[in-house]
């Protein structure tokens, strides 16, 4: 039973012609990751807003087909009722922060509070969401004294201490150093394993190829493909519609022609798959392997 | 020719962090410099620094003998440009063309010199056919050509971009690319920030990882990314294919897919 249900999705800013979104038709299980690719343009952030309820409640314009999540429809529902099921990152973590607190503890702190939630689950909850995201050692520093990359861990984190059903992400890892990433998205697989859902916009494949369950490649507002990251991030169709791929795949599509990646192999999409297949084609020596 | 030499520099915020721990560095002209490292390394609290953003609380700056201490903001702009991280945090000009306009235009230039200077810059960002628009009706990927643009006008012999390659889809990085294999023909020194490591790989000679306020490596591309171990003490993974490449136990560090290829082949 999926959990986010979007049926024939069509939406347009106001005062615009051209719809961002075309025609979208896309259901999500509990619990699953899908990561959502495109080219800058192609509807990725305005599919979270869709999905946060910013669209249409908050952006207004023409929304037409069905929004579904967690069984609310979306049109009829109002975004105070909405946003108990749904949490979303935004790009920009700017846009996030309150303004409103002088530490990064207040600031997680705040969804609970507006919430009522009484205080000492308050704080054992704070404390678990800095921990789980690694950024305890920023719980007394104020917000906008951050690197970007730290920002957007408060970001990530004054979301996911609101325990929402659907997690909705926007690039969150865009101004992370790499390690930083790759352990953001360690804790979102974690998140989904325990059953959160998780819809994320990303360029950043090789992540996705490692941790998301689906990807789905959007172009100019439609659904090009979808499937599972081994086959999505190989196709043909992604180099040709200016989506990134990773630098295993595209080496190894450009080894093929060398006869330096083995023909029956699916094109790789992470390291380890990279490894094997190339092992393949160029095993090294007894000597080499230290034998 | 314009050189960069930064003697023992430390730099405490207002509120007691410590963000930069002693740093020396030159910089030569014309150099193609990436600048890695951990969130909260220090990285983008250094480059503030070249163009008299921030003052030293300890140790200098010289920019081509210049020290920022005592050279006004305005004059050190006519030597560094800086694109800052976010195009909204530096864009508000109604137009594109007014936009990049801006900086030449208060370097004191005369009209034609800045018009010159401007149908380069939009020329070489891809925005020519944008002037008259204005930067806010841009998606992020164009507002972000428009801030490139609007320091490339000033014609400084220092350019820094501030990860110009954040949130960016595989063309725009591409595009961002050229724009710095151009301007090193021009001999300009350019200094970027970056976290995309695979970028930083194919477009820089030199790298310098930063990790707590201090330099934790520098030297060649080849030099620094294939320390793995060293690098992640600033949580800096190398380029997909220079791991690629060490657990294939190729002889030699490769950075970009050429030279994996050609390490390959002879494997």
């Amino acid at each position: 039973m999926a959990i986010v249900n979007l049926q024939n999705v069509t939406y347009k800013y106001p005062l615009t012609h051209t719809p961002v979104l075309s025609n979208i038709n896309l259901e999500v299980k509990e619990g699953e990751f899908v990561a959502v690719i495109g080219p800058n343009g192609a509807g990725k952030s305005t599919l979270c807003y869709t999905l946060a309820g910013f669209v249409p409640h908050f952006f207004k314009g023409e929304l037409e087909g069905k929004v579904e999540v967690a069984g609310v429809d979306l049109k009829s529902t109002p975004l105070n009722e909405w946003v108990r099921n749904v949490g979303l990152a935004f790009q920009n973590p700017f846009n996030q922060i309150s303004g409103a607190k002088y530490t990064v503890f207040e600031e997680i702190a705040f969804g609970l509070e507006n919430q009522g939630v009484p205080r000492d689950e308050m704080n054992r909850r704070v404390d678990q969401a800095l921990t789980m995201t690694g950024i305890r050692d920023l719980a007394d520093r104020s917000p906008y004294s951050l690197s970007g990359g730290q920002q957007q861990r408060v970001a990530l984190t004054s979301i996911l201490v609101m325990q929402p059903k659907i997690l909705v992400l926007d690039e969150p890892t865009s101004q992370m150093d790499p390690i930083g990433t790759r352990e953001v998205f360690g804790v979102i697989r974690q998140m989904a394993e325990r059953g959160m859902t998780v819809i994320m916009a990303e360029h950043k494949v090789e992540w996705i190829a490692e941790f998301a369950d689906r990807v789905v490649a959007l172009k100019d507002g439609k659904i090009l493909l979808q499937g599972v990251p081994a086959d999505v991030l190989t196709s043909h169709l992604l180099a040709e519609n200016g989506f990134g791929t990773s630098r295993y795949t595209s080496a190894a599509r450009e080894a093929l022609k060398f006869n330096l990646w083995p023909k029956h192999l699916h094109l790789p999409t992470t390291l380890q798959e990279a490894v094997d297949g190339f092992n393949l084609t160029s095993a090294p020596s007894p000597k080499e392997r230290g034998e | 020719m314009i050189k960069i030499e930064i003697q023992d520099l430390h730099y405490t915020y207002p509120g007691g962090v410590e963000a930069l721990r002693g740093i020396s560095l030159t910089i030569k002209p014309g150099e193609q410099v990436a600048m890695v490292g951990q969130n909260g390394s220090g990285k983008t609290t250094l480059v503030k620094h070249l163009n008299g953003l921030l003052q030293p609380t300890s140790g200098s700056v010289l920019i081509g003998g210049w020290d920022t201490k005592k050279a006004a903001v305005a004059k050190l702009a006519a030597r560094v440009g800086y694109v800052f991280q976010n195009p909204d945090e530096q864009l508000f000009s109604s137009t594109v063309g007014m936009e990049v306009a801006f900086g030449p235009h208060n370097l004191g230039y005369g009209d034609e010199k800045v018009s010159a200077l401007v149908k380069d810059a939009l020329a070489l960002t891809e925005l020519s056919d944008k002037t008259a628009t204005n930067p806010y009706d841009l998606s992020a990927t164009w507002r972000k050509m428009v801030a490139l643009a609007s320091i490339i006008s000033m014609d400084t012999e220092i350019v820094i971009f501030d990860e110009p390659t954040t949130g960016q889809d595989a063309l725009s990085v591409a595009r961002i690319a050229n724009i710095i294999a151009e301007l090193r023909k021009r001999g300009k020194t350019v200094i970027t920030i970056t976290h995309d490591i695979d970028f930083c790989a194919e477009n820089f000679e030199r790298v310098i990882a930063l990790s707590q306020g201090q330099v934790l490596l520098d030297g060649t591309a080849n030099e620094v990314l294939g320390q793995e171990n060293i690098l992640a003490q600033t949580y800096v993974d190398p380029p997909q294919l220079t791991r690629l490449g060490k657990r294939l136990r190729l002889k030699e560090t490769v950075r970009n897919q050429e030279e994996f290829l050609a390490a390959l082949k002879k494997k």
